[in-house]
């Protein structure tokens, strides 16, 4: 997916580029308002991180009129504490949501995909895969008529094996991919949401094999 | 908070000072009284004196070789008008006594036709005597006729007294109106103090304005100081403010570039033994950085808590908007939240302390559940107040942490015991007793921990 963050802070602003570019999305970094204006006058994203305090204006300004622009695309404000007490102005302005610096990862990942479940996604994040089709956004796996909600883990695995068919990854380096869920992501725990999103695709010729030694692997029959 | 030290009144100083000037005033009033009364006395008797002294020696006639002096009944009788007083007359020519009380003193220095006057003892009582005189031709030649009236003082010091007792009347009267005085003077110029104070001590803990309210000129400088004051204490809480949540952000942001960065190792690493410590690392990061957020937001909570707000809360509100902005979390954790209850009840408070208390509970109760648990948050209302209670399906608190936890609260926390897992605990202890209320820690009987916050309504 592709973001556009605002934000003036350097090292804030590398950091939360680096983190969301390892989960595979695309991020252009705008320091002030110009910048993203011009950012956005030539890109569509599928969502923006906006700062409030910028070197050349107020935030709110720029999601002001981005609203009046009717521009759909979700936003989410990243504030100073200090400005928490406007939070209700910030949603009233067509913010989708805000999020109080200092920032944790794991919140900002989860409110991301919150928002853009919200907002609904667009047919460029729709995976066709055999008979089955797969919303990263809305995080549905579709079958023929069925339609299946995926659960936060399972959806953040088959996220990344359906993002390559057929490559093999190790119970080791899936677990890695969720390091942000939880203290403790075991090999077994893998292996039960390989199991349920197995039982997900029981009516698909898609299947998830295992590689013994090796690890899983997304194929179609 | 220690009381002023009082040193002096003002009220009493100005009481005492307007009453020691009254008291002055007073005395002077009675001698001044007095000594007019006695002058214009004594002038009135002098007066009869010498124009009975006149009239004798107006009637006094040469004829032959013999003077002739006519005692007018009017010359004594004007005497007995002013009251009973005894009255002596002596008639001299030159120095040779003619008539009337030999011994009787005269007032020496007198000029012909002015008379002359002097207080004296006679027979043994005082007595005020005017002297006149006036040249006649004899056959021996010029020589001074000199008549002396005299009259005892009993009455007119009887007279005197009753003046001085009423000047003294007068003085007291004139004390007592002033002490009337003094006390109303003393407490309107004290009012514009008393003002200022109920003005500056009716504030809440947050209004920092400066004073508006007109004062008199001399109250203009501690007025102007009082205000700078609080203008100076504005700024250093601001900055206080500011420090914390600056302090927040430069120990967080690098924490989270380490920890974006050793993620990126880790998904590069081959090694299991790398991508392990690497693991062990981002989860160590992830500590000091929640923990960090936390000792700041316990610096945050008690720095409001000095300076508490009193807005009107309404839990059903808190409860909500707490839920909602949790749901992205409990979502990726697959914990199911929920809130129970609709009914309300408003307390007053401080809604960004009660909004981060609740928080760090739905936090706490969201990180230590496993996945597919549930939290529900219930909001009930009682006679006395209203309750939340965070349940979860937990493992629940170990038997021993939970006497820990209560024990350690009851105590009170200590740096050393609530650094760790018990400090967001802490905060929302220290929140929702500094609202009034209390917080309950159990293990539900089916498994899950609960905590319960009561309210008292306002």
């Amino acid at each position: 997916m592709r973001f556009l963050l605002i934000e003036d802070n350097k090292q804030l602003a590398s950091a939360v580029v680096d983190r969301l570019m390892l989960d595979g999305h695309v991020v252009d970094h705008a320091p002030d308002i110009q910048t993203a204006y011009d950012f956005t006058a030539t890109t569509d994203y599928d969502l923006i991180l906006l700062d409030i305090m910028l070197p050349d204006g107020d935030g709110r300004t720029f999601l002001a009129q981005r609203r009046n622009q009717n521009s759909r695309t979700p936003v989410i404000v990243l504030t100073a504490r200090s400005e928490v007490s406007d939070r209700v102005g910030i949603l009233d302005l067509g913010a989708d949501d805000y999020m109080v610096k200092p920032i944790d990862f794991s919140e900002l990942e989860a409110r991301c995909r919150a928002v853009l479940r919200r907002r609904g996604g667009e047919a460029r994040n729709l995976l066709i895969l055999g008979d089955m089709s797969f919303d990263s956004l809305s995080g549905t796996l579709k079958v023929g008529e069925h339609t299946i909600q995926l659960r936060a883990r399972e959806l953040r695995l088959f996220e990344i094996l359906a993002k390559a068919p057929g490559k093999v990854f190790s119970k080791a380096s899936l677990m890695n991919h969720l390091v942000s869920y939880d203290e403790d992501v075991s090999e077994n725990a893998i292996e039960v949401y390989v199991g349920r999103l197995r039982k997900h695709l029981q009516n698909s010729n898609v299947k998830i094999t295992t590689i013994r030694g090796l690890g899983y692997k997304l194929g179609i029959e | 908070m220690s009381a002023p030290v009082a040193h002096g009144s003002i009220r009493r100083r100005l009481l005492l000072s307007l009453l020691a000037g009254a008291a002055v005033l007073a005395i002077v009033v009675y001698f001044v009284v007095q000594s007019v009364a006695r002058q214009v006395a004594q002038e009135s008797q002098d007066n009869v004196l010498a124009a009975s002294a006149l009239s004798i020696l107006d009637s006094a006639r040469y004829s032959g070789q013999e003077i002739n002096v006519d005692l007018p009944y009017s010359a004594l009788s004007m005497l007995d008008s002013i009251s009973d007083e005894r009255v002596f007359y002596a008639i001299r020519l030159e120095n040779e006594f003619l008539s009337g009380y030999d011994e009787l003193p005269e007032a020496d220095g007198t000029v012909a036709g002015v008379p002359a006057f002097r207080s004296a003892t006679f027979l043994e009582e005082e007595v005020r005597v005017a002297s006149v005189r006036r040249r006649m031709s004899t056959d021996i030649g010029q020589s001074y006729l000199q008549v002396s009236v005299a009259q005892t003082l009993s009455g007119q010091k009887q007279t005197l007294a009753r003046i001085s007792q009423t000047s003294m009347g007068i003085g007291a009267g004139f004390f007592l109106v002033s002490v009337l005085l003094a006390a109303i003077i003393a407490r309107s110029t004290i009012r514009p103090l008393d003002r200022l104070t109920v003005s500056v001590s009716r504030r809440g803990p947050k209004d920092l304005r400066p004073v508006a309210a007109p004062v008199p000129s001399e109250m203009v400088p501690l007025v102007a100081s009082l205000n700078s004051f609080m203008r100076r204490l504005k700024r250093s809480l601001t900055r206080s403010e500011d420090f914390i949540a600056e302090a927040a952000h430069r120990v967080r942001t690098p924490l989270a570039i380490v920890r974006t960065k050793a993620e990126i190792v880790q998904r590069k690493a081959d090694n299991p033994e790398t991508r392990t410590a690497l693991r062990e690392m981002i989860h160590a990061i992830d500590d000091s950085s929640r923990t960090a957020g936390q000792l700041l937001d316990h610096a945050m909570v008690t720095f409001r808590l000095d300076h508490l707000s009193q807005d009107e809360i309404s839990l059903l509100r808190l409860v909500q908007e707490a839920v909602e902005r949790l749901r992205p979390i409990s979502e990726m954790k697959e914990i199911e939240l929920h809130a129970i209850g609709t009914e309300d009840s408003i307390i007053q408070g401080d809604p960004i302390l009660l909004q981060n208390a609740l928080h760090n509970l739905l936090d706490n109760a969201i990180k230590y559940s496993p996945a597919g648990a549930r939290v529900t948050v219930a909001l009930t209302r009682h006679n006395d107040g209203g309750e939340i209670r965070i349940t979860d399906t937990g493992h629940g608190f170990p038997e021993a942490e939970l006497d820990r936890l209560t024990d350690r609260f009851a105590r009170g926390a200590n740096a050393e015991s609530i650094v760790g897992s018990g400090l967001g605990l802490t905060i929302v202890k220290e929140v929702v007793e500094a609202h009034g209320g209390k917080m309950y820690f159990e293990n539900m009987p089916g498994g899950g921990a609960c905590v319960s916050l009561h309210f008292p309504l306002p």
